[in-house]
């Protein structure tokens, strides 16, 4: 028999995640998010250009609860890469890899997130 | 590229179920992947009712049992029981570990057990390790020296340095680390994964190795070293307690050191 045919035993399906497989994938996604919420900061930056009409239009969008949700989670993406940065840089600085450090410190960088985020638009708005 | 989905021919269907005897108090239930490669069946799970109080503490031992008593062509690698020989590597209750050191009594509801993710399966719980062995043979795991052997002893180390290999030298290559790995899964054509990272490690700290400078060449590419993105499941799964992610960690910083 071919060793091509044989199958792929199951992977993702199967695997219970630890935390920092979580926020690893997190990581990635939110710097997903950042790139396209740059969008929201053309559109934004345009509609300036094309006159208060339709900067008009562009920030009545943004204060609905939609455009709302959207600019709460792209802060939410960008404060939490951020603080999954900083933990990267120790990690990169040798620091921090020890089992309890590593699970230790992704609660940290989750709370971090969140604090930061909820700080932000109590700031701001 | 990152296949997420099983391909047709390893989609599992539901297997067969073997109920224990009437009238035992302790029993427990194993979940276990079969495939036949004598058959042009999909992969299936098994369901076996394992009574307890006539079975050995570990997952291993139920397997045993099963084997044994129940469904003798269930196959799996085992051989010391102990921890040491790494050959029942395998997924229980979704986490990589050694089915001889993972106690039944750990486990809530169904005992879940599947082959090492993502590898190609030979026959039931066992992987084709082949790659896996490549890629350890592929960081050269011995010795290398340019410049003569002491006359009249052996190359002697101190205490700290040979501190240095002590836990490296302590991997037994049982795959739970690699194929616990994400980046491993998408990547192990090209990436060498936790566990032969974790070796190369072993030699580029060996005070006695003098070919730092070539092993490190050997990892300067964008796949061999640099697919390890810190996701961690290797030394959370790591059933000898081992580091392989700081390993990677101080070989990319030996890396970042030499470029100054």
């Amino acid at each position: 028999m071919s060793t091509t045919e044989r199958p792929l035993s199951p992977h993702l399906s199967i695997y219970r995640w630890p935390i920092t497989m979580a926020l690893s994938i997190l990581h990635r996604a939110s710097g997903i998010g950042l790139a396209v919420g740059l969008i929201a900061l053309v559109g934004w930056l345009m509609s300036i250009a094309a006159g208060p009409e339709s900067y008009l239009y562009f920030s009545s969008f943004m204060s609905t609860i939609f455009g709302r949700i959207l600019l709460i989670a792209w802060s939410f993406a960008f404060f939490y890469h951020l603080s999954n940065g900083v933990r990267h840089l120790f990690w990169d600085a040798g620091y921090g890899f020890e089992k309890s450090q590593a699970n230790a410190s992704a609660w940290v960088a989750i709370a971090a997130a969140i604090i930061l985020t909820a700080g932000f638009w109590v700031v701001v708005v | 590229m990152a296949e997420f989905r099983l391909p047709p021919n390893s989609r599992i269907k539901k297997g067969k179920h073997f109920a224990a005897a009437n009238g035992s108090d302790n029993v427990r239930q194993f979940a276990v992947y079969r495939y036949d490669p004598d058959s042009k069946d999909n992969p299936r799970v098994d369901t076996y009712e394992i009574d307890m109080n006539s079975c050995g503490p570990m997952v291993l031992d139920a397997l045993i049992k099963i084997k044994n008593e129940i469904d003798p062509t269930l196959t799996f690698r085992r051989s010391c029981r102990e921890g040491i020989c790494g050959s029942c590597a395998m997924n229980i209750d979704g986490g990589n570990t050694l089915a001889c050191l993972k106690s039944v009594d750990e486990v809530r509801g169904d005992v879940k057990i599947y082959p090492l993710p993502h590898m190609p399966v030979v026959k039931d719980l066992v992987p084709d390790l082949t790659n896996f062995y490549a890629q350890y043979a592929s960081i050269k795991p011995w010795l290398q020296t340019r410049t003569p052997p002491p006359p009249d002893r052996e190359r002697l180390q101190s205490k700290a340095d040979q501190e240095l290999i002590d836990e490296p030298s302590a991997c037994i290559l049982c795959a739970c680390c690699s194929t616990s790995c994400p980046s491993y899964w998408w990547n192990s054509d090209r990436y060498l994964g936790p566990a032969a990272l974790l070796a190369s490690y072993r030699w580029l700290v060996d005070s006695r190795d003098e070919a730092t400078g070539e092993r490190l060449d050997d990892l300067e590419d964008p796949f061999r070293l640099y697919r390890c993105h810190t996701i961690m499941n290797c030394t959370q799964t790591c059933p000898k307690g081992l580091n392989p992610a700081k390993a990677i960690a101080e070989t990319k910083k030996m890396m970042a050191e030499r470029r100054h």
